[in-house]
């Protein structure tokens, strides 16, 4: 892909285009622990007055306005250059092994961050429409409360979302290590061995707390 | 013992190539794994075959020649070595052995196993040196080396550029190649002075080979045959990272 003229030259090159994607992912990782802070007040049985009082501050506040716009960069940003890496892939060993045992030298969550990001991006997508499009462009009536509760009583939707959760673990629990060394910060294994034991503890506490919304409300049902 | 080869026979660089497959017997346990294969091009040269081509030299472990993909891996099924010092005792009697080039696209195959590497010798041409004015040798000793930095930059130093990392990288990266030469350099007073352009231009090169960019899998460090860390990768980060945002205070 030829440079841009309006980006330093610098974050068009592989080690550069990383980079942008750590950083980006860093950024993104503490979207997910803010998100998920505010989603587990669905649990307190309420009837949702915590939560909606919570979404209202979201959907209003100025401050929180600007975030957003940053974050709906580092989803782009970090999207596109997935998407380059995804699309750049096998140029640089057309012809693979016909006898390949990498699981005897990475993990499996290293190897399969295209295959998770594929399902989270899709996974994305379903969810902005759900709740962002339905609530504040469609400007459903509906309470933000309702809204999850109905979707979550869809045994389909849950299903897909503990999926969904299930491959974002995976993605999380390379994610979070690639990001900070990629970033040069892992200078020695002693920081090596804590920067992992924070990722798999983030990769597990993060899927799970969102997963047992939907969980609890199916369950609820019956 | 005895083994049946799969082996990757491809006669020249336009050759399609394809898998052959060759019976081995009254293999010592003790034999190297090229030394197995020595015995095999024997039997095809009586036989008036064409023999196997595989790189080596040293066969001791330091001059990074040999390089096959054995069993799935880059040096064969041992993690930190060099295909040479791997043993036929590490496999089992009659097991079948496949064994392929080290392959990536800025590595082009020039006859069966043999590869030609000199991808990485242009990355090292952009970066790999320090500028000493010539005249008389300087003072032992003259710049005092920490010596934690002195024990650091041995560590990279002890790259032989053997392309297992590249081999072993699901993206055909050279990074931890050419991070350890960075990082080298980066540790000793001598290597400051090109250090911000060194990391700059051995990147752009890795591009322009058409290296893949790194996932850290970590792959490369498990088959490492000189352990070179990932923290080389790291330092290389940081070095990349600091030329490109920070005004270089050579300039005026």
């Amino acid at each position: 892909m030829k440079a841009a003229t309006t980006t330093p030259s610098w974050l068009h090159t592989s080690v550069g285009r990383k980079v942008i994607m750590a950083a980006t992912g860093l950024f993104l990782i503490t979207f997910l622990i803010v998100h998920l802070a505010g989603n587990l007040l669905l649990l307190r049985g309420d009837g949702g007055a915590a939560f909606n009082a919570y979404a209202e501050f979201m959907s209003t506040n100025p401050a929180i306005r600007i975030l957003e716009i940053a974050l709906f960069a580092g989803f782009i940003l970090h999207i596109y250059q997935g998407l380059y890496f995804i699309l750049r892939e096998r140029k640089s060993r057309p012809q693979g092994y016909a006898l390949n045992a990498a699981n005897a030298n990475s993990s499996i969550f290293s190897r399969t961050m295209r295959l998770s990001a594929v399902v989270v991006l899709v996974f994305l997508v379903v969810h902005l429409r759900h709740f962002f499009v339905e609530h504040r462009v469609l400007g459903s009536p509906l309470t933000m409360y309702e809204s999850c509760k109905a979707a979550f009583e869809n045994p389909y939707y849950s299903a897909f979302y503990v999926v969904s959760m299930v491959l974002l673990a995976f993605h999380l629990a390379h994610g979070f290590y690639s990001g900070l060394q990629t970033l040069g910060l892992i200078m020695n294994s002693r920081i090596e061995r804590i920067v992992k034991w924070i990722g798999a503890g983030l990769a597990f506490a993060i899927p799970l707390g969102f997963a047992i919304i939907p969980m609890y409300f199916l369950l609820k049902t019956f | 013992m005895r083994f049946t080869l799969r082996i990757w026979r491809q006669k020249n660089a336009q050759d399609q190539g394809r898998f052959e497959t060759y019976e081995v017997d009254g293999i010592s346990p003790d034999a190297s794994f090229l030394e197995m294969l020595d015995v095999l091009n024997e039997k095809l040269i009586h036989e008036g075959k064409d023999p196997v081509a595989f790189d080596h030299d040293c066969r001791e472990g330091i001059c990074g020649s040999c390089g096959l993909f054995i069993n799935g891996r880059a040096h064969g099924p041992l993690p930190n070595i060099t295909t040479c010092r791997l043993y036929m005792r590490h496999f089992k009697d009659g097991d079948t052995i496949t064994i392929e080039p080290f392959r990536a696209k800025p590595f082009p195959i020039i006859k069966d196993l043999v590869v030609d590497r000199s991808a990485l010798d242009r990355i090292i041409q952009k970066g790999g040196y320090i500028s000493v004015n010539t005249g008389s040798a300087p003072d032992a000793n003259s710049i005092p080396v920490p010596k934690p930095a002195a024990d650091r930059a041995f560590d990279y130093a002890t790259c032989i550029g053997c392309g297992a990392c590249v081999a072993a990288c699901k993206n055909a990266s050279a990074m931890l190649f050419t991070a350890a030469k960075v990082s080298h350099l980066a540790m000793l007073p001598q290597g400051q002075p090109e250090r911000r352009q060194r990391v700059k231009r051995m990147v752009a090169q890795m591009d322009i080979e058409g290296f893949g960019h790194c996932s850290n899998t970590g792959a490369c460090a498990v088959e490492c045959p000189a352990k070179i860390p990932l923290a080389a990768i790291a330092q290389l980060q940081r070095d990349f990272i600091w030329a490109n945002l920070t005004p270089d205070p050579q300039i005026k």
